[in-house]
Formats: structure tokens, C-alpha cells, sequence
């Protein structure tokens, strides 16, 4: 459990302070739909939820310029909508359509969209962290001042590919920001049944990297942190950034959860990243019941018209198969 | 009036591909093992230090999978780097970002990133390096849809090939005999770039055909010519390009000369060699008056020893021995 007191609100832009929240709700409320249509089998393959880690996409993703490029996971929904993909090209990504932000060739585990530097969706564990070092060394060779923000579990910190990334990047000061979701469990394996050293900040400092924990269940912390992390990354080099999160539900959509106990997960769900962020607001009167209620509305007409927009979606002809393999400009 | 023909060797043909490329684009650039200071394993990248300086001419750490996959992002975004592994034994510490990455993301993301990236690396036994250096894996990565496969054989090749692959807008794997590194022979001065894809007649001949490609094309001239001392006229296929294969040539070779022997460094099961045999079955069965016969390398792991090695790998007189057996002629 995290002990570190949680950032006050009290300062905070009315106006920023709604859209975190809003932010948050909309990854909330979108993947608990995604549930619901697994369940209806209009989602297929596998659908790992986001849900209890909001504030980390959403943090990180306030300190982002829109030149800055973005590598992810599969379990990642939020990153996407946090990043600024519309709910409908994702929506209909799972829905296997060729309206859906890659072209239903990704699904869930695969969201692509160039128009805002999102690299995907990589589901291969620690697979998309070279990637990351290779666009920031594009960014840093070509003189544009850009940052790659690279996300990945704490499980991915056994991977090879991990610390052959990490020794590069320092070596070569690739502008990327590392950022750990440490959510505790890789799949069903606990993180102290899986690393030697468990203080991951520790680890990482052997690479002469700055590198700090911080609390993933409250947004403004994880904002914060980035917004100092940025300076460091534009003007000097990478950085890591543990934060310490909790996935509320089963890996993928369903799983017996033999690993850990339901006492557990209750704990960690009196930290709900939501709920302490509105006491928070409601505490500093940045928030009132109305205004709660009038996001939870536009957010619940967001996704329904991400549903439509998927369910009208069309299906690419099969004659197309086999596109994409290869480019069809040459160079 | 002449072309003006240069004299070199198939490792200043690789050398010069790569200088030439350089000059031209600011983006192309190379990293690998040693590549720098050392001047490359194979010598191959001798002198491109001092004329590139160490931005474009990158020393890597031994790390294959994390700086294969940063060559994979730096080309995701902007860049077109070339990656040299020292040796294709060695690539398979890469293979996740090759297969998972580099073949796959184009697709995967519905066309919207390519992935201009060449991985260059040295292929092939000849020199007494045992079973970790000298294997022939080419035909196995042209399983791989999604990458470009060529293997050259000739110094005009090694050149054109590389020149095409640089800026070709997906990955290309480069695969560089390391038998032939010392090949000298001339080439016309203003010999350009050589399209990837197409199979090249190299020599022509009535009586049976001889397919072949990369480290095997010299074996397979020599046989030819040992052959028509005899009076066999043999026609020989250099592949060139390993995926796509150049199945019109192959099957033009078939109807014209009814007999084939294919000349493969692979192994011989699950080989590039079997999926050609496969072709001709499926495409030209009726114009055999043979079965098709395969040279390949012994399937035990290459040994060290000179006679072993030797005997392992396909020969001029296995070649030539086996292409009597397929015409008759044999004792």
C-alpha cells in the first residue's frame, strides 16, 4: 500500500482540474464498456484493462506537446484516449473495423495513430522500449526537440531488451522518458517472486539515470513528477519514473486471480485514483455534484457515440488481406 | 568504347554501397558491433569513421536486441539507419525486434508506420569458425513476410543491392557471404543501384539448370564450367533476392532446361531449397525429366575442423556430382 500523502488540490486550475477528471472518467467509464461488449462478443481476442491505473496515462500525458511520440503496451486504452485518440477510432479498432484507428489489423492490443505519434500498442513484453530509444534518437538526430515517453510494466524490467535500452540510452542521451507502471504483478507473478532487487528506482540508478518513485494512484503527483521530469529529459538526458499502481481487475478479461488475495485488491481500491482525486476536489470546491454529473453525461454520450460509430463501421474487404505487408510507394 | 570497369573486392563493394549512400542522404547512418574504431569485424566499415565521424558511424554495445530495435524506431521516425550484426548466428538475439517488430508493425498499424531500416550481417561457413559463426539462416528469415530478403553473390550485387536496400521504404535483411568478403573482380565504374527484387541468369546453358544464390554462386559457376569441359551445358539461376522469390525465373529455368539442381548453404530440411523444389512442383511439374535434385550443407552444426567443415558444405564436386546423377551420366 502507499503510504505517501496525496498531492492537495487546493491551487489547482478549475478548468485543468475538470479535465484531469474528465480524462480519468472517460478511460473509466470507456473500458467498462469494453467490458460489456466483450461480454456481447463484439470484442474479440484478448482486452486487458487499464482500470485502477488512470492516473498514470493521464498524468504523464499533461506534459506532452503534440511533437513529443508515445510507445505503449497492450493494456493500452488509456494511454490512447489520454494522448488524444478519439474513443471512436479505438472503439472501433476493437470492433475489427476499417474505420478503427489500425484499420482493425491491431485490436486492442495494437492502437496505432501517426497523426499523433502514437507507436502503439506493443505486445510483446519490453518489445516497444528499443523502439522508444530509436524514435528519440531520430528526434535528437534530425535537431528536433522532442521527448518519447516509453511505458511498459514493471515486468518488462526482467527483459533483456529493457536494460540493453536503458545502458543505451544513457550512453547516448536519447530524450525518452521511462515510465514503469509498477502495478505489482506481471500477469500473476508478484513482483518480489520475480526481481531480486524490488526497489526498482535502485535498480535503475545503476545505470546513472536519474530515476525516482512515485505515487501512480494520484494524478497530480504523477503530473508533477513529469512536469519535472520534462525539463530534465528536453535539456539533458532520459530519466525512469517508477509509479507505484494497482490493476483493479483480472489480467485480461477473465482470470481466477489465484495469485492474490481479495483483501488485497480491496485495499488498493480505497485509493482508486478517481474517487481520492474528487474528495480532493470536492474538499478545495474545484467540483461540485453537478459538474460531476455533467461530465459523467458527456462522457457516457462520448462512448455511446463511439459504439454507434463502430457498429456502422464497415469491414475491410478480404480482397485487402494481404495489404500493408509491404509498402506500396516505393521509396 | 569501353565502360570503364573498377576493380574490387565484394567487401569494398559493401563499403562503397554504404559511402555512397551516406554522401548522399543525411539521414542514412550505421551502428553496430565495432563498426567504428575497429573498422568492423569483417573490415567492412574501415575508414567510414574518420569520413562519417562517430554520429553516423556508431560503435554499439553488445546488445543486439536493444539496438536492432532502435534502429527500427530511428527509421519509424525519419531516419534510415543501417544495422550491422556481426554474424547471423548473432541476429537471433534480435529476432524478437526483426519478427515482432520490424515485420510486423507496418501492418499491424494499418499502414501507417514503415519501417525503412537495413540489417546487414554476415552469413555463411568457409573459414573455420565453427558452429556459432557460420550457419546459413537466410532461408529460414524468408519465412518472414513483412521483410525483404536478398543475399548477393556477385561483387556488382553486393553493391547495387545495398545501394537499393538503403532506400528501399521496409526492411531489408542484407545477407553478406562472409566466404566472399575477399572476392576481387571488376565492375562497370558506373554500376548503380540493383533492383531487390528479380533473379538473374548468370549464365546460360540448355541441359539443366543450376539455382543458387549469396556465398554458393562461385561453387556453382565453377562447377558449370567443370561441367562443359564434359559437354554439359548448364544454366545458372542466381537468386539474388530470397523473398520475394523470382518464381517466373525459376519456372522459366525449369521449362527451358527440364532438370534442376538447387544450390543451397541451408540445411536441407525446412530450406529455401524445399520451398523452391515446392514451386517447381506445384508450377512446372509436367516439364521435369528429373527429379529435382538439392546440394546442401550436411544438417549437423558447421565443425571446425578444415575436412569436416569441407565436407559439410556444398562443393563444386558435390554440385557436379549430383548434376551427373540427374542427367544419367554418373560412372
Amino acid at each position: 500500500m502507499i503510504t505517501t500523502p496525496l498531492v492537495p488540490a487546493t491551487g489547482l486550475d478549475r478548468e485543468h482540474a475538470h479535465h484531469l477528471m474528465r480524462q480519468m472518467l472517460l478511460v473509466r467509464r470507456f473500458e467498462e464498456k469494453c467490458v460489456e461488449l466483450y461480454s456481447a462478443t463484439k470484442i474479440r481476442g484478448f482486452l486487458h484493462l487499464y482500470i485502477g491505473q488512470e492516473a498514470v496515462a493521464v498524468g504523464v500525458m499533461q506534459s506532452l506537446l503534440p511533437r513529443d511520440s508515445i510507445v505503449a503496451t497492450y493494456r493500452e486504452h488509456g494511454h490512447a484516449l489520454a494522448r488524444g485518440m478519439s474513443a471512436r477510432s479505438i472503439m472501433a479498432e476493437m470492433f475489427g473495423k476499417l474505420e478503427g484507428c489500425s484499420r482493425g489489423r491491431g485490436g486492442s492490443m495494437h492502437l496505432f495513430d501517426a497523426e499523433t505519434n502514437f507507436y502503439g500498442g506493443n505486445a510483446i513484453v519490453g518489445g516497444g522500449i528499443p523502439l522508444a530509444g530509436g524514435i528519440a534518437m531520430a528526434d535528437r538526430m534530425l535537431n528536433r526537440d522532442a521527448v518519447t515517453a516509453c511505458f511498459f510494466g514493471e515486468g518488462a524490467m526482467a527483459e533483456g531488451e529493457f536494460h540493453e535500452t536503458m545502458n543505451l540510452a544513457e550512453l547516448w542521451r536519447l530524450p525518452v522518458i521511462f515510465c514503469c507502471e509498477n502495478n505489482m504483478y506481471a500477469m500473476g507473478t508478484a513482483l518480489w517472486r520475480s526481481e531480486s532487487e524490488t526497489n526498482l528506482a535502485v535498480k535503475t540508478a545503476a545505470y546513472e539515470m536519474p530515476s525516482w518513485s512515485v505515487n501512480g494512484m494520484d494524478v497530480l503527483a504523477v503530473e508533477d513528477a513529469v512536469r519535472r521530469a520534462m525539463t530534465l529529459v528536453r535539456s539533458n538526458g532520459p530519466c525512469f519514473i517508477e509509479f507505484q499502481t494497482y490493476r483493479f481487475r483480472a489480467h485480461s478479461m477473465y482470470d481466477p486471480e489465484l495469485y492474490r488475495e481479495k483483501a488485497e485488491v480491496e485495499e488498493w481500491k480505497e485509493q482508486c485514483p478517481i474517487d481520492t482525486f474528487r474528495t480532493r476536489l470536492y474538499e478545495a470546491d474545484l467540483l461540485t455534484d453537478d459538474e460531476l454529473q455533467a461530465m459523467e453525461q458527456s462522457v457516457a454520450e462520448e462512448i455511446e457515440d463511439s459504439i454507434a460509430f463502430a457498429e456502422a463501421g464497415t469491414l475491410e474487404p478480404v480482397e485487402e488481406l494481404e495489404r500493408f505487408v509491404y509498402s506500396e510507394k516505393q521509396s | 568504347m569501353g565502360t570503364e570497369m573498377i576493380k574490387m573486392t565484394y567487401r569494398d563493394a559493401c563499403r562503397e554501397a554504404m559511402r555512397d549512400a551516406m554522401h548522399r542522404d543525411s539521414r542514412v547512418f550505421l551502428m553496430g558491433e565495432d563498426v567504428g574504431m575497429y573498422g568492423g569485424c569483417f573490415a567492412v566499415s574501415r575508414g567510414l569513421l574518420d569520413e562519417f565521424g562517430p554520429e553516423r558511424i556508431r560503435d554499439t554495445p553488445l546488445s543486439e536486441g536493444g539496438f536492432v530495435g532502435i534502429g527500427i524506431g530511428a527509421a519509424m521516425n525519419g531516419m534510415r539507419p543501417i544495422v550491422e550484426i556481426m554474424t547471423v548466428n548473432f541476429s537471433l538475439l534480435a529476432l524478437d525486434q526483426i519478427l515482432n517488430n520490424a515485420a510486423t508493425l507496418m501492418h499491424m498499424s494499418g499502414g501507417q508506420f514503415n519501417v525503412p531500416v537495413v540489417i546487414r550481417m554476415a552469413t555463411g561457413g568457409g573459414r573455420q569458425l565453427a558452429a556459432q559463426h557460420s550457419h546459413s539462416l537466410e532461408g529460414w528469415y524468408a519465412h518472414i513476410p513483412g521483410i525483404k530478403i536478398v543475399a548477393p553473390g556477385t561483387i556488382e550485387d553486393a553493391r547495387g543491392m545495398l545501394l537499393s536496400a538503403i532506400e528501399d521504404p521496409d526492411p531489408v535483411l542484407v545477407f553478406e557471404a562472409t566466404a566472399l568478403y575477399n572476392m576481387e573482380g571488376e565492375i562497370p565504374a558506373d554500376s548503380g543501384a540493383v533492383p531487390l527484387e528479380g533473379a538473374r541468369v548468370l549464365r546460360e546453358g540448355e541441359d539443366i539448370s543450376l539455382v543458387s544464390y549469396g556465398s554458393s554462386i562461385p561453387k556453382t559457376l565453377e562447377a558449370a564450367a567443370a561441367l562443359e569441359a564434359d559437354g554439359i551445358d548448364a544454366e545458372v539461376l542466381d537468386l539474388r533476392s530470397l523473398r520475394p522469390l523470382d518464381n517466373d525465373a525459376i519456372l522459366d529455368t525449369v521449362r527451358k532446361t527440364h532438370r534442376v539442381v538447387i544450390v543451397d548453404e541451408g540445411w536441407k530440411s525446412g530450406s529455401l531449397s524445399a520451398e523452391i523444389t515446392a514451386r517447381i512442383v506445384e508450377g512446372a511439374f509436367y516439364e521435369l525429366d528429373a527429379p529435382v535434385a538439392r546440394v546442401c550443407t550436411a544438417e549437423v552444426p558447421i565443425p571446425y575442423a578444415r575436412h569436416l567443415e569441407e565436407a559439410a558444405l556444398p562443393s563444386v564436386e558435390r554440385i557436379v556430382s549430383t548434376v551427373r546423377e540427374a542427367l544419367g551420366t554418373n560412372g
